[in-house]
C-alpha cells in the first residue's frame, strides 16, 4: 500500500511537535524514519497508526486521503503498530493470547506454528507469555498484526532489548513484508540497521522533515550524510581512555542470585574503582539480578557484598544509597521516573533535603540547570510521561546524584540518538575518572565493546569470569553469549 | 490550568446526562423537578438555623475529606474511614468517662476535658488508621478490605461497649451510652447543633492538607509514592514510612470528626455516630481528585443536598434518599467523564 503524509502539523502546548510533515512511502518498500530525540517521529507515526489526532495535514492510503480515529480503527484500514512491550496476559500460553487478541477466527496450535514458520519464528504455541523474552513478544505482536490483515507496519525502535538472532529475524521478515507489496516504516536511532534493512530513509529534525534519500547498499558515504541531516554537523566517536585503577570498589563474595527461573553462583567478583564493566547477554539471562543485588533493591540469596571496604551485605536499599550506589532502570516510566510528576518535582525530590516547606525557586533552578545541562526538551513544569523517550532517559540521567561510587544502569543508552550517546558516554567516563565504577547492561554489543574495559557474560544460568575488551569483537561477544565461553 | 477543549465538552455532557437522569429520578415522585429542587434549596438556605444545619453536616465531611486528600494522594483508597470516624469517638467517650464518671464528679476542669476528649478522638483515629496501614503494608492485605474489617470491628467494638461496660444504668440499648454532663457539651450556636469548635477545626484541617500536600516536601514524597510506588523506592523514597504516615493522618482527621460528634452532637457513643459522614468524605475526595481546592465547594454542595432533602417529606411528601440517588448520580457522571477523558488522552 502506497502511503502519503501532507502537510501534517500537529502541537502539543507550545512545542510544534510536528510542522508541515510531507514524504511518500512507496508500496514494498521499507522506509526509514530518523531523527533526533524529540523530533517528532513517534508523534507523526501515532498520528498514522490512530492512537493520536492531527491538527491539520492529511493521510493518503494508495492517493485516497483517510481519517483514523483510533488504532481499531486503523488496523480496519490497515496501518497497525508493532509496539515495543506489547500488552498481553503473562498467565495465558502463547496460543491464548494469540486468540485473544487476533480475533476473527478460532486459531489452532497449528495455525500458529504454521504463521510463524513463514518468517522462521520458533514459538511454541504452548508456552506461558510470561516466560518470553521481549524479542519473542514482538514476534507474537508481528503475527497477530498480520493476521489481522494490516498492510503497512509500523515499527518504532523495535530493535532494542532483542538479541542479534531476534534481530536478524525480524529484518528478514520485514523484506518478506516488502516483498508481498506492504509497506514498513522503521523508527531508529541505529545507522547501522537502518543501512542493512530499509531502502529508503527519511530524516526529521525540530518536527520538520529535512529530507528524504534512497539508501543503496554498500554506500559508505550514506552515514555521514544522514548525520548531519540530524544534527547538522559530524560526529566523532569518544575514544575510552583508561580509568581503571588499582583500588577495589566493589567486591562480591561467593554470591548467589536467584529468581523462579535463575540460580548464578558468583565466587568471587572485584570491581576496581573508575572501571566500565558491561553485563551481555540475552534478555532475562541475570544481568538484571545481578545489578538489583549490586544496587541493594534485591538481596542475594546468599553472599556477602562490599563497596569500598563498607560491608553492605543485607543492609537495606538506603544504606547503598548513602554508600554512593545509583541505580538507574531500564523501564523508565515504571522503575526510573514518577509518571504524573513534573522534572522540577524530580528535581525536588532527589535534593529533597531536612527543609519542610518546597523551594519553588531552588526546584525550579535545579531544574533549568539539569535542562540546560542534560539538553533537556522540556520546561521544568513539563511532566515526565510527556517527554519524547530520549528526553525521559536524559532527565532519568540528569537526576543522578553527583559523586557517586558504583553506578548500575540498564540500557543506559536504550532510545537515544547518536549525538546524545556520544555525550551521555563522555559524561560517564569523566565520573569514571573522578574514581566512580560503573556496570552495564546492554543489548548493543557494540555499545559493550566501545565503552566496558571488562565484560562479564551471562548466559545459560552462568556468568563467565570478567574478559578484557582488549581485541575482543562484537561477534566474538556474540558467540559468547550463544553458549561459546 | 487550561482545559482541552474536548474535556471541557466531556465533562459538559456527562453532566447533562446526569442532570437528565436526575430528572427521570424525579418524575416519578409525581412532582416537578423544579418545584422538587426549589423545595431542597429552600430546605437548605431557608432560615439561619438551616444554614447552620448544613454548616454542621460539612465540618465532620471535611474533617474526613481533608484527611483523605492525603491518603488518595499516596494512591490508597482509605475505605476504614467511617471505622476510624467510630474509633475515635471511642475514645473520646472512653476519656470523659474516665475523667467525668457517670453520675460522679469531674476529675478536672470541663474545658480541659472537652480539650483531652477532642485529642483522644484524634488519637484514637490515628491508631484506627495505622492498624488498617500495618494491615496494608506489612499484612499485605488491599488497604480496601482492611479498612473495611476495621470498620466492622470498630462497629462491634462501640456495640460491645453500649451493651457492656457502657451500659446505661438500668437499661442498654442501642440508643446509646448515658449522656455526657452538660458541662462537657462542645458550645453550640444557639438552638443549633453547630459548634463553631467543628467549624474552625474542619478549617484548620483543609488548610493543612492544602498547605501539606502542595506546598512541603512531605506532600511531594506522598504524591510521588501515590502515582509510582515502585519509581519512588527506587528514587531513595521511604515508601512504607509515607504510606503509614498518610493512613495515621487520614484517620488523626477522622478521629476528630468522631471527636466532634460525640461531644458537640450526641453528647455520647452511639454505634451509628458517623452516620456515614466517612463515606460522604470519601466521596467529596474522590471527586476533588488529588486537587485539594475543590474539597471544600464540593463538601459543601453536598452537605446543601443532603440538609435541603430533608425538606421533601414535609413539604412534597418525597423521600429524602432522594437526595442520596442525586448525588450518586452526579458522582458517576463526573467519574465519567474523567475516565472518558482519561482514555482519550
Ligand atoms: N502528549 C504530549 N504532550 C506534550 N508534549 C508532547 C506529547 N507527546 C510528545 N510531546 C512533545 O513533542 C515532541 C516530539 O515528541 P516525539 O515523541 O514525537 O519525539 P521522537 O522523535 O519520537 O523522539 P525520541 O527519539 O526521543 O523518541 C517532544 O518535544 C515532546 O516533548
Ligand atoms: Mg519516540
Amino acid at each position: 500500500m502506497r502511503l502519503e503524509f501532507r502537510n501534517i502539523h500537529k502541537t502539543f502546548g507550545q512545542v510544534h511537535a510536528n510542522n508541515d510533515v510531507s514524504f511518500v512511502v512507496e508500496a514494498g518498500t521499507i522506509h526509514g524514519l530518523l531523527g533526533e530525540n524529540g523530533a517528532g517521529k513517534s508523534t507523526l507515526v501515532k498520528m498514522l497508526t490512530g492512537f493520536i489526532s492531527r491538527d491539520s495535514g492529511e493521510i493518503l492510503f494508495d492517493d485516497k486521503p483517510v481519517l483514523i480515529r483510533t488504532p481499531v480503527d486503523g488496523i480496519r484500514q490497515g496501518v497497525g503498530m508493532l509496539h515495543q512491550d506489547p500488552l498481553d496476559f503473562p498467565a495465558l500460553t502463547v496460543l491464548e493470547n494469540f486468540r485473544a487478541m487476533a480475533g476473527g477466527r478460532w486459531y489452532t496450535a497449528a495455525d500458529l506454528r504454521k504463521l510463524a514458520a513463514e518468517f522462521n519464528f520458533d514459538l511454541d504455541p504452548e508456552e506461558q507469555a510470561g516466560n518470553l523474552t521481549v524479542g519473542e513478544r514482538q514476534q507474537i505482536e508481528l503475527l497477530r498484526l498480520l493476521a489481522l490483515g494490516v498492510r503497512t507496519l509500523v515499527l518504532d525502535e523495535p530493535t532494542t532489548g532483542i538479541s542479534a538472532h531476534q534481530k536478524d529475524q525480524l529484518f528478514a521478515a520485514m523484506r518478506t513484508l516488502a516483498g508481498q507489496g506492504k509497506s514498513v516504516i522503521f523508527v531508529s536511532h541505529k545507522l547501522e540497521d537502518v543501512e542493512e534493512v530499509c531502502d529508503y530513509a527519511t530524516v526529521m529534525r525540530r518536527g520538520g522533515v529535512v529530507g528524504s534519500l534512497p539508501v543503496a547498499k554498500g554506500d559508505d558515504t550514506l552515514a555521514a550524510r544522514l548525520v548531519d541531516m540530524m544534527f547538522g554537523r559530524e560526529l566523532a566517536l569518544p575514544s575510552k581512555p583508561l580509568t581503571t585503577t588499582p583500588t577495589p570498589a566493589l567486591v562480591l563474595e561467593d554470591v548467589v542470585l536467584e529468581d523462579e527461573r535463575l540460580s548464578i553462583h558468583v565466587p568471587k567478583f572485584i570491581a576496581p574503582c573508575g572501571e566500565v564493566i558491561g553485563l551481555a547477554g540475552l534478555e532475562g539471562s541475570g544481568q538484571r539480578l545481578f545489578i538489583l543485588a549490586c544496587a541493594g533493591v534485591q538481596a542475594p540469596s546468599r553472599g556477602q557484598i562490599h563497596l569500598r571496604a563498607v560491608n553492605l551485605t543485607h543492609k537495606p536499599y538506603a544504606a547503598y544509597q548513602d554508600a554512593g550506589v545509583c541505580y538507574v532502570p531500564a523501564d523508565r516510566m515504571r522503575e526510573g521516573l514518577v509518571p504524573g510528576l513534573t522534572i522540577q518535582e524530580h528535581v525536588a525530590l532527589r535534593d529533597g533535603s531536612g527543609e519542610f516547606f518546597l523551594n519553588t525557586t531552588a526546584m525550579q533552578q535545579g531544574a533549568e540547570r539539569a535542562i540546560a545541562e542534560y539538553k533537556i526538551r522540556g520546561t521544568p513544569t513539563s511532566f515526565v510521561e510527556r517527554l519524547s523517550g530520549g528526553n525521559q532517559q536524559r532527565t532519568q540521567l540528569a537526576l543522578m546524584p553527583p559523586d557517586l561510587k558504583l553506578i548500575l544502569m540498564e540500557h543506559p543508552t536504550r532510545g537515544l540518538d547518536i549525538d546524545s550517546t556520544i555525550w551521555i558516554w563522555k559524561l560517564l567516563i569523566d565520573r569514571c575518572a573522578q574514581g566512580a565504577t560503573i556496570m552495564f547492561a546492554s543489548s548493543d554489543l557494540d555499545e559493550i565493546v566501545q565503552y566496558s574495559d571488562r565484560v562479564l557474560v551471562f548466559s545459560g544460568g552462568q556468568v563467565s569470569e570478567p574478559i578484557s575488551t582488549q581485541g575482543l569483537t562484537a561477534d566474538r561477544l556474540g558467540e559468547m553469549i550463544g553458549g561459546k565461553f | 490550568m487550561k482545559l482541552n477543549r474536548s474535556v471541557q465538552v466531556t465533562q459538559l455532557v456527562s453532566l447533562l446526562i446526569a442532570a437528565v437522569l436526575i430528572v427521570l429520578v424525579i418524575l416519578p415522585t409525581g412532582q416537578s423537578p423544579v418545584t422538587v429542587i426549589g423545595t431542597m434549596i429552600d430546605g437548605a438556605f431557608g432560615s439561619w438555623d438551616l444554614v447552620a444545619r448544613a454548616l454542621t453536616t460539612l465540618a465532620p465531611v471535611l474533617l474526613c475529606a481533608a484527611g483523605l486528600a492525603f491518603t488518595f494522594s499516596s494512591g490508597l483508597y482509605n475505605l476504614g474511614v467511617e471505622g476510624q470516624v467510630l474509633a475515635g469517638a471511642i475514645a473520646t467517650t472512653a476519656l470523659v468517662r474516665a475523667l467525668f464518671p457517670d453520675g460522679g464528679q469531674a476529675a478536672v476542669s470541663p474545658a480541659l476535658i472537652m480539650a483531652l476528649g477532642i485529642v483522644a478522638g484524634m488519637l484514637g483515629g490515628l491508631l484506627w488508621g495505622l492498624l488498617a496501614g500495618l494491615l496494608h503494608v506489612y499484612g499485605r492485605i488491599s488497604e480496601i478490605f482492611a479498612g473495611l474489617g476495621l470498620n466492622f470491628v470498630a462497629q462491634g467494638l462501640a456495640i460491645f461497649l453500649i451493651f457492656g461496660p457502657w451500659k446505661r444504668a438500668g437499661v442498654a440499648s442501642m440508643s446509646g451510652t448515658a449522656l455526657f454532663d452538660e458541662s462537657v457539651w462542645l458550645p453550640v450556636l444557639g438552638i443549633t447543633e453547630l459548634s463553631p469548635v467543628a467549624l474552625v477545626l474542619a478549617g484548620v484541617a483543609l488548610i493543612v492538607a492544602l498547605i501539606v500536600l502542595r506546598n512541603t516536601y512531605f506532600g511531594l514524597r506522598l504524591r510521588a509514592v501515590g502515582h509510582s510506588l515502585r519509581s519512588s523506592f527506587i528514587l531513595g523514597i521511604p515508601a512504607t514510612q509515607h504510606l503509614l504516615s498518610a493512613f495515621a493522618i487520614c484517620g488523626a482527621f477522622a478521629g476528630l470528626a468522631g471527636a466532634t460528634q460525640a461531644l458537640a452532637i450526641f453528647h455520647r457513643l452511639i454505634p451509628g455516630i458517623s452516620s456515614n459522614l466517612g463515606y460522604l468524605g470519601l466521596l467529596v475526595a474522590m471527586l476533588a481528585n488529588y486537587n485539594p481546592i475543590w474539597l471544600l465547594p464540593i463538601a459543601a454542595f453536598f452537605s446543601v443536598l443532603n440538609i435541603g432533602a430533608l425538606k421533601l417529606p414535609s413539604e412534597l411528601k418525597v423521600e429524602s434518599s432522594l437526595a442520596g440517588v442525586i448525588q450518586g448520580l452526579l458522582v458517576l457522571a463526573v467519574l465519567l467523564s474523567r475516565g472518558v477523558s482519561k482514555r482519550a488522552k
